[in-house]
């Protein structure tokens, strides 16, 4: 059973020039612990995806369901994680952790609330650093506390928008792995937006190429052999090959070359 | 503490008064022109029952206005911070009213409220000194980044989950700043209202009667008391932002 399924999906913004589209029919479909990377030209809508997945807005025509159910308002399933890791200031990282828990379980014992909090930051690397307040970390490690925020209350589908995007080339590689490392440990659905290729190849189950605005699907990449692996892989001739497959559709959606 | 953050300050105002006294000293100014601060000494020696008197009247006053500003003044930044159509409706209305030179309300008040001393004088001291809370707990609000809101509303949490949760704490800095502006703001209210209408409390009143007197040292031991209180009040505000806003101190590299 697919845990996403967007189903000819259009929305327009309105605007005071009249509406401005940014889907057309768009359509995809993430099966039950698969990781689908979504990548296209800047400014085609992608934001706009996460947040119809979300439940924060919804689409003109179409429809977007979730765990076979139809997205009418924000649940409680869904975690995020964005380019800017938005970190609480006043809290503590084991605190800004917790704070989903809050939302969704206020009834849940605080020992508890912590105890998972912990087990997290623990699997990304961040044991010793609970009590710091996110200023006194790296880029990387409050990117990491972010993601541990998006999956504090185990959520059927966490949604990240270029949660990499802002990082430096080697930290962005090392998060690459300790995503693949948490899906072990702890499996979840993904929604992935990104604007670099390798990332989608190396992270993706699944690699969707939108077209430009209004945004479409445009090609849909299936990546076989899922579970953690060797960064070394995107060397391969394979993958070299996938990577030259959806650098020419990029091009096609810029409108650079034609299909 | 540490101790250089008590003794610098403390000769810092030593460096000032000797440099005073000398100037004074130098110029041989009579003190009907400039009080020198061993003439200051003796005027808060004679009148210091007044003083603990009418500070207390200045200080209580000033802290009352303060606090209705406060309150006044995050409602009104919350209002505005959060609707954008209040936002465009009271702003202009806001400045036009921060424009009008409070000496001139002062009468205004002091007829409508005749002899409500109390009241007027904390009346003033809050119209003078609300509109930078207001404006900056509704900067504060408004400039909220939305993937903060996103990250809570997406598990379905309430407009007041994420006002108290995050719009609130993360507006705690800027009203702490403003804060700052409105205690000192605050003490020219009161001041305005004890020395213009005559109803002799405050240590605007004892000001009036040095001046009607011609006592230059007992006027200048005034304006040195009027800048303790206001240093006294403006690190109280400087304590409760390290108790509630700390958070936002970054370390130092």
């Amino acid at each position: 059973m697919n845990l996403i399924e967007i189903k000819g999906v259009t929305h327009a913004y309105k605007t005071k020039a009249g509406p401005f589209p940014v889907l057309k029919n768009l359509n995809i479909s993430i099966p039950e612990g698969s990781f689908c990377a979504v990548v296209g030209p800047s400014g085609c809508g992608k934001s706009t995806l996460t947040r119809l997945i979300a439940g924060l807005m919804f689409p003109d025509q179409g429809e977007v369901w979730l765990h076979g159910e139809r997205v009418t308002s924000a649940r409680k399933t869904v975690g995020m994680a964005f380019q800017n890791p938005v970190l609480l200031e006043w809290r503590t990282i084991l605190q800004n952790v917790m704070l989903p828990l809050e939302i969704v379980a206020p009834m849940m014992p605080r020992r508890q609330k912590e105890e998972r909090a912990r087990e997290l930051l623990a699997m990304v690397g961040l044991e010793g650093f609970e009590g710091q307040r996110p200023s006194q970390l790296s880029g990387g490690m409050r990117q990491r506390a972010s993601l541990c925020r998006a999956l504090v209350h185990k959520p059927d589908v966490i949604i990240l928008d270029e949660p990499f995007g802002a990082l430096d080339a080697f930290t962005r590689e090392d998060l690459w792995q300790t995503m693949h490392e948490m899906r072990a440990k702890e499996p979840f659905t993904a929604l992935l937006i990104t604007h670099d290729l390798r990332e989608s190849v190396y992270l993706g189950d699944q690699v969707v190429v939108l077209s430009g605005r209004p945004a479409t699907t445009q090609y849909v990449m299936e990546i076989p052999g899922g579970g953690p692996r060797p960064l070394e892989i995107l060397y391969e001739p394979e993958s070299v090959e996938r990577l030259a497959i959806l650098r020419h559709q990029i091009q096609i959606a810029q409108g650079r070359e034609a299909a | 503490m540490n101790w250089q953050k008590i003794v610098v300050p403390i000769a810092a105002v030593v460096v000032l008064m000797l440099a005073w006294e000398w100037l004074v000293w130098f110029n041989d100014w009579p003190n009907y022109k400039m009080a020198s601060p061993s003439d200051l000494w003796p005027a808060f020696v004679r009148f210091q029952d007044l003083f603990w008197l009418y500070g207390w009247q200045t200080l209580w006053r000033t802290v009352a206005g303060l606090a209705v500003a406060v309150v006044f003044g995050t409602f009104l930044g919350m209002v505005m911070g959060l609707s954008k159509v209040m936002n465009e409706a009271l702003y202009p209305l806001l400045v036009g009213f921060n424009a009008i030179p409070k000496a001139t309300v002062v009468p205004v008040v002091a007829l409508m409220f005749v002899g409500q001393h109390d009241f007027n004088t904390i009346l003033i001291a809050f119209l003078i000194s609300f509109f930078p809370i207001a404006v900056s707990v509704s900067i504060g609000l408004s400039t909220l980044e939305p993937e903060y809101r996103d990250i809570l509303r997406s598990l379905g949490a309430s407009r007041f989950t994420v006002f108290w949760k995050i719009a609130l704490p993360k507006t705690l800095p800027e009203f702490f700043g403003a804060l700052k502006v409105a205690v000192t703001l605050a003490f020219i209210g009161t001041n305005l209202v004890e020395i213009i209408t005559p109803h002799g409390r405050g240590l605007g009143h004892l000001f009036q009667s040095a001046q009607t007197n011609s006592d230059f040292p007992l006027m200048f031991a005034v304006l040195i008391a009027l800048a303790a209180l206001g240093i006294f009040l403006y690190y109280i505000v400087v304590a409760l932002e390290k108790i509630f806003a700390g958070w936002a101190e970054r370390p130092a590299h």
